[in-house]
């Protein structure tokens, strides 16, 4: 692997670009590995990485049915942040920020992560009660978590309506100022680059049709491209975590939803920081393009189709234009959707299964992005020694059967 | 947006209607004699198909009765409705799954 710098840019500047060096190979897949990972979106990804730096593990595929970072990857907002209630969660989930800040550099891969700062906005008495017992559990867990005025966020996001004569008016907000977002794409092409780097192969448009076990033993997959032989197989296929644990007939307590998210036109930089709602429920960022990035509330049934319904856009919109009157002129460019896999607790599973040497890490929910390090760093330690890191144990399949749940539902700033 | 065909109403809005998640889903007979195992089983775990899905509806802004429909979630194509205690419309579902052409494939350079 080449190093990206500031010299090689020199260097093929002056070659018009035209001798860079592929990020990654394209293999054939190889007979034996040591380990497959099924899907290549930001979470397989990172797997594959964290096997070969932490653990050794360099002999791993990574078969994809697509393309990289095609999936849940390529279709969030991007928001990167830790403010969680529960202290498995917001474990889990600092662990990630903290991966993310030094992830550029690792990487040598700019993922363009930016610490903007992530509002969340009370618009109650309930909800500035909420807020303020959030922030002090998420302080007491060392992260960092601060409450402001209405006259505070106003100073931070200038056109945001406060008037107190509207609907759902904004009466107050938590922050936490290391939250922001990243280049999703990039932590996707990072990742796969860094661990092409290590040797690991990465096996695009080849599709898993099938999950190979001999007496309880999983021993490979079925591919559209042939048998691929491996004593650990692991699922990491958001989206369809269900479709793929069946193949080994392996029950999730997962529901798979379209989550739908839209970018309006360009504009020239307004807004400096991540706002998110849970009341009116709404998300709101702009992105380096200048585009205004969009999210809300899942669809409200079971569906592969990776696209929505329209009324759910509606109220997301209407939301957005409540809070930020300036917004309603502009226009929406485009709108697309994704599958989450949701679990009954809204916590994700980063587990092994009862089959030996199945892992499972799927149902993240809509929260998938931001723990993409932790997720992928947790799940090699997994796979490699074959049980799970101190950091992962409480996301394990069993706890639905235990009782001992991460209930989620409403203690993270925003819901999953 | 589905159109959903209410039993009782017809066609509605998908707005009107509120989704029960999967049908036919049975309460341990004997709670007292359960595993933790099967508790799990009837709480949490679901079949999550990609394909025919059996799923309860409820006709929230209507006539406020609940129901069973069995649709595609690879094409959100609705196969029939049937009423709590019917059975499911077998013979339609297993033609549908027949003639379907369900394909995972995107056309090139859609995103």
């Amino acid at each position: 692997m080449k190093k990206y710098s500031i010299f090689s840019l020199a260097r093929n500047a002056l070659n018009f670009h035209q001798d860079w060096e592929k990020a990654w190979r394209s293999p054939e897949p190889k007979k034996n590995y040591d380990a497959i990972i099924i899907g290549g979106g930001g979470h397989g990804l990172a797997t594959a990485y964290y096997l070969a730096k932490e653990h050794g593990i360099t002999n791993v595929a990574v078969i994809e049915k697509g393309w990289l970072g095609g999936g849940n990857t390529g279709r969030n907002t991007t928001i990167i942040r830790s403010n969680y209630l529960w202290d498995e969660s917001a474990r889990m989930y600092e662990k990630s920020l903290q991966l993310y800040e030094g992830l550029s550099q690792d990487l040598n891969y700019n993922i363009m992560l930016s610490q903007r700062g992530v509002l969340n906005l009370a618009h109650n008495l309930h909800d500035i009660r909420e807020l303020k017992r959030r922030v002090n559990a998420i302080k007491l867990n060392g992260i960092d978590s601060e409450f402001l005025t209405p006259e505070q966020i106003k100073s931070i996001v200038p056109m945001i309506n406060i008037s107190p004569a509207i609907r759902y008016p904004v009466l107050g907000a938590s922050i936490q100022r290391r939250g922001g977002v990243a280049r999703h794409d990039a932590v996707a092409w990072g990742y796969a680059r860094a661990a092409d780097a290590r040797g690991v192969d990465i096996i695009q448009q080849c599709e898993v049709t099938g999950i190979i076990r001999d007496g309880g033993r999983v021993t490979g997959v079925n591919t559209t491209r042939g048998v691929i032989n491996a004593p650990k197989v692991a699922i990491v296929t958001a989206g369809h975590s269900s479709v793929l644990a069946a193949m080994a007939d392996v029950r999730l307590p997962i529901s798979s939803f379209p989550l739908q998210a839209m970018v309006t036109e360009p504009v020239k930089p307004i807004l400096n920081s991540v706002v998110m709602s849970n009341a009116v429920h709404c998300y709101i960022s702009q992105s380096d393009k200048g585009e205004l990035v969009l999210g809300a509330g899942i669809d409200g049934y079971n569906s592969y189709t990776q696209r929505g319904s329209l009324h759910i856009v509606e109220e997301q919109l209407a939301a957005v234009c409540l809070l930020f009157p300036i917004f309603s002129r502009l226009r929406i460019m485009r709108k697309w959707g994704g599958i989450v896999d949701t679990c009954p607790d809204a916590s994700p599973i980063v587990s092994k299964t009862h089959v030996d040497g199945l892992y499972i890490n799927g149902g993240w929910g809509t929260g998938g992005f931001k723990g993409t390090p932790a997720s992928g760093w947790t799940f090699a330690h997994t796979i490699a020694r074959d049980e799970p890191h101190a950091l992962n144990a409480p996301f394990n399949l069993d706890r639905f059967t235990s009782g001992s749940l991460i209930d989620e539902h409403g203690a993270a700033a925003v819901a999953h | 947006m589905l159109l959903i065909p209410c039993p009782w109403c017809g066609e509605r809005d998908e707005p009107e209607f509120h989704h029960g998640g999967e049908a036919h889903i049975k309460r341990p007979l004997e709670p007292d004699q359960s595993t933790d195992e099967e508790w799990a089983e009837y709480i949490f775990m679901r079949t999550n198909p990609k394909g025919v899905f059996l799923e309860r509806w409820v006709h929230q802004s209507g006539c406020r009765r609940w129901f069973n429909l069995a649709r595609n979630t690879a094409t959100n194509e609705i196969i029939g409705a049937y009423k709590m205690g019917e059975k499911p419309p077998i013979s339609t579902i297993a033609n549908k799954q027949k003639t379907a052409t369900v394909s995972n494939k995107k056309p090139k350079g859609v995103k």
